[in-house]
């Protein structure tokens, strides 16, 4: 069959229709060659957080719902993580895959409760239930309190690749990171996803479609708090370690930031916003608390002036899609 | 002395009365927050750390001018009010047009900046702040010891909190402000100053929290991190009662210190969760709030 093309319509240009491909490629050789230039255990941990950005991205951004409590998915997947390789002895794959279990669940349970409310409601219900299993963190015995679960054995993967090996948990954690990546953008684009765009721009009018948005808005708020497990799992595993400080508020903050510095709604945005807040932290590491001022200050100013976000402002000049 | 279900009455009482005391704070916080989202249409989450820099002001205007409590219960509200109308001005009023979302996120930024000052200035243990003279000791009731300054944290809120709503409900001052919540335009339309009315309505709420700030100081001690985990308790009790009704807001807030006290008493591990459990339970049975209004 032969397609219709309209003569009078400019021919995109191969940059302008495959945006997100030659993104993604950028992407990917990046994170190839940046473990030879930088450090690697640096660049895993930005990958997990870039996962878990991405995972809220998919809430705030494709579906409007800002989820302030997405600490309890990242820092409960870690500690279940890192709990069951540590006390159980099980291997990586069924470690990560038990924390991701463990933050869908979680993710089924505040999810159903949140989307009773809207808007502003929805964000302070979310932060609540956060805070809620913050403090079941905090008194439970397994989480070692303070000390948190430490010296976690990375293991074998699959009973072959040991994680010791630094080349072998890059790749893994590169493979978790892409994969979780593109199963976002599938999401996205699927139909499911305009479903979710068209809840996101007009809630009512999607209802009086026939759709029942709050199934939507549920499964798309399981999807993000099990992806945010895959990461907090992952990072459990990596880092050798899971904190209090993976499931308190500050964590939950720290995730919005990076998605509304990289660009909210955007699919490369998170993925940047991660890199830039870590490399930041890492950087203004000596100047103590004045990270929390400076992360602030980034707060106000982007709600202010920068709205977009780094690439979406891009993506904005350029008119393109990233 | 007597027992109430095997619980000594002065261990009962003395929860009950920390719970009022919570409760009062929590009552404060959750009026402001819903003065200020009733006008503004904005969650403050910097609420918190408004009440932390009310505890800070008190504190500095002791070491600084000598100033005792009294004099900065009213002191340390205005000034820290004043902040709150700057922030009005040069920030928040920016946001009106757009979608809340972005108001509680520069809000949220605040309070990480606001916090994070206090922290490189003061550190981050508690700063003691002592108790007024004239509200030292208290009474023996028989069943209880009753401190005086615990007295008068709860009877002064209870005032605080009935005063706002009087003003709120049963003025004319009220009456604009809630015409001007329904339908900004066509308060303007009758030649009321409405931006005006909006700045000196977060002051106001801000004052609020700051009142409770310096209320709080000679019981919590002084410290950055005061506020951060409050507000996330007093997110909860908003979203309970629902933000319609000032009545609901205070009715709530003073229920659940009282609620969360007597958890102590009868279940202490239970005490930090408890609001938030009975926020999911409400959630379930009565998703808009006890006291909201279906939006």
């Amino acid at each position: 069959m032969e397609r219709v093309v309209d003569p009078l319509a400019k021919k995109p240009s191969i940059l302008r229709s495959h945006s997100e491909a030659i993104g993604f490629v950028i992407m990917v050789v990046a994170l190839v060659v940046a473990p030879f230039v930088t450090y690697p255990l640096f660049l895993m941990q930005a990958m997990c957080f870039a996962l878990f950005a991405c995972a809220f991205n998919l809430l705030i951004g494709y579906v409007g719902l800002l989820s302030f409590g997405h600490a309890l998915y990242f820092g409960w997947a870690s500690y279940l993580s890192a709990y069951s390789a540590k006390a159980w002895g099980f291997p990586p794959e069924l470690a990560i895959l038990t924390g991701t279990a463990t933050a869908a669940i979680c993710g089924l349970v505040a999810g159903s409760l949140a989307i009773r409310r809207q808007g502003i409601y929805f964000a302070m219900i979310t932060l609540a239930l956060a805070q809620m299993m913050f403090f079941f963190a905090l008194q439970a015995k397994f989480t070692g309190g303070e000390d948190g679960i430490q010296a976690v054995p990375r293991g074998h993967l699959f009973g072959i690749f040991d994680l010791k090996n630094r080349t072998i948990m890059y790749t893994v954690v590169l493979v978790i990171f892409l994969s979780g990546f593109a199963f976002i953008y599938r999401i996205i684009h699927s139909p499911f996803g305009e479903v979710l765009k068209a809840i996101r721009e007009n809630e009512t009018r999607a209802i009086s479609l026939g759709y029942k948005t709050d199934r939507y808005k549920l499964v798309a708020f399981v999807l993000s708090a099990t992806l945010a497990g895959v990461a907090g799992a992952t990072k459990a595993i990596v880092l050798q370690l899971a904190s209090l400080t993976d499931v308190n508020w500050p964590m939950s903050g720290e995730v919005v930031l990076m998605t509304l510095v990289g660009g909210l709604g955007t699919i490369f945005g998170p993925v940047v916003g991660a890199f830039v807040i870590l490399v930041m932290q890492f950087k203004l590491a000596p100047i103590g608390e004045w990270v929390l001022v400076i992360q602030g200050a980034i707060f106000v100013a982007c709600v202010l002036l920068f709205r977009r976000g780094i690439i979406g402002e891009i993506a904005n000049k350029l008119r393109i899609r990233l | 002395m007597f027992e109430i279900f095997g619980i000594p009455s002065t261990a009962l009482f003395g929860q009950l009365l920390i719970g009022l005391i919570n409760g009062s704070f929590y009552a404060l916080l959750s009026l402001g927050l819903a003065v200020i989202f009733g006008m503004l249409n904005i969650i403050n989450f910097s609420h918190g750390a408004q009440y932390m820099m009310g505890a800070f002001a008190a504190y500095l205007i002791l070491q600084y001018s000598g100033l005792g409590y009294w004099p900065a219960l009213i002191i340390a509200p205005i000034l820290v009010g004043f902040t709150g109308i700057l922030v009005e001005r040069f920030l928040l009023q920016w946001l009106y047009k757009l979608d809340h979302l972005y108001g509680l996120l520069l809000t949220f930024g605040l309070a990480l900046i606001f916090e994070g000052v206090a922290r490189n200035y003061f550190g981050s243990a508690g700063l003691p702040y002592t108790v007024p003279e004239s509200l030292r000791g208290g009474q023996n009731l028989g069943f209880m010891f009753l401190p005086n300054y615990r007295a008068w944290v709860v009877a002064a809120s209870l005032v605080v909190c009935f005063g706002t709503w009087f003003v709120i409900e049963r003025t004319r001052l009220g009456a604009y402000l809630r015409a001007a919540t329904e339908n900004p335009t066509l308060v303007r339309a009758f030649g009321i100053n409405v931006p005006r009315m909006i700045t000196l309505t977060y002051g106001f709420g801000v004052a609020l929290a700051a009142f409770a700030g310096v209320m709080a100081a000679p019981i919590y001690n002084v410290s950055p991190q005061m506020g951060a985990e409050l507000i996330i308790v007093v997110f909860a009790v908003v979203v309970i009662g629902g933000m319609g009704s000032i009545l609901g807001a205070i009715v709530t807030g003073f229920g659940l210190g009282v609620i969360e006290g007597l958890t102590k008493v009868f279940f202490p591990e239970a005490s930090n969760t408890v609001i938030f459990v009975i926020m999911a339970i409400v959630l379930l049975v009565r998703p808009a709030g006890l006291f909201g209004r279906r939006a």
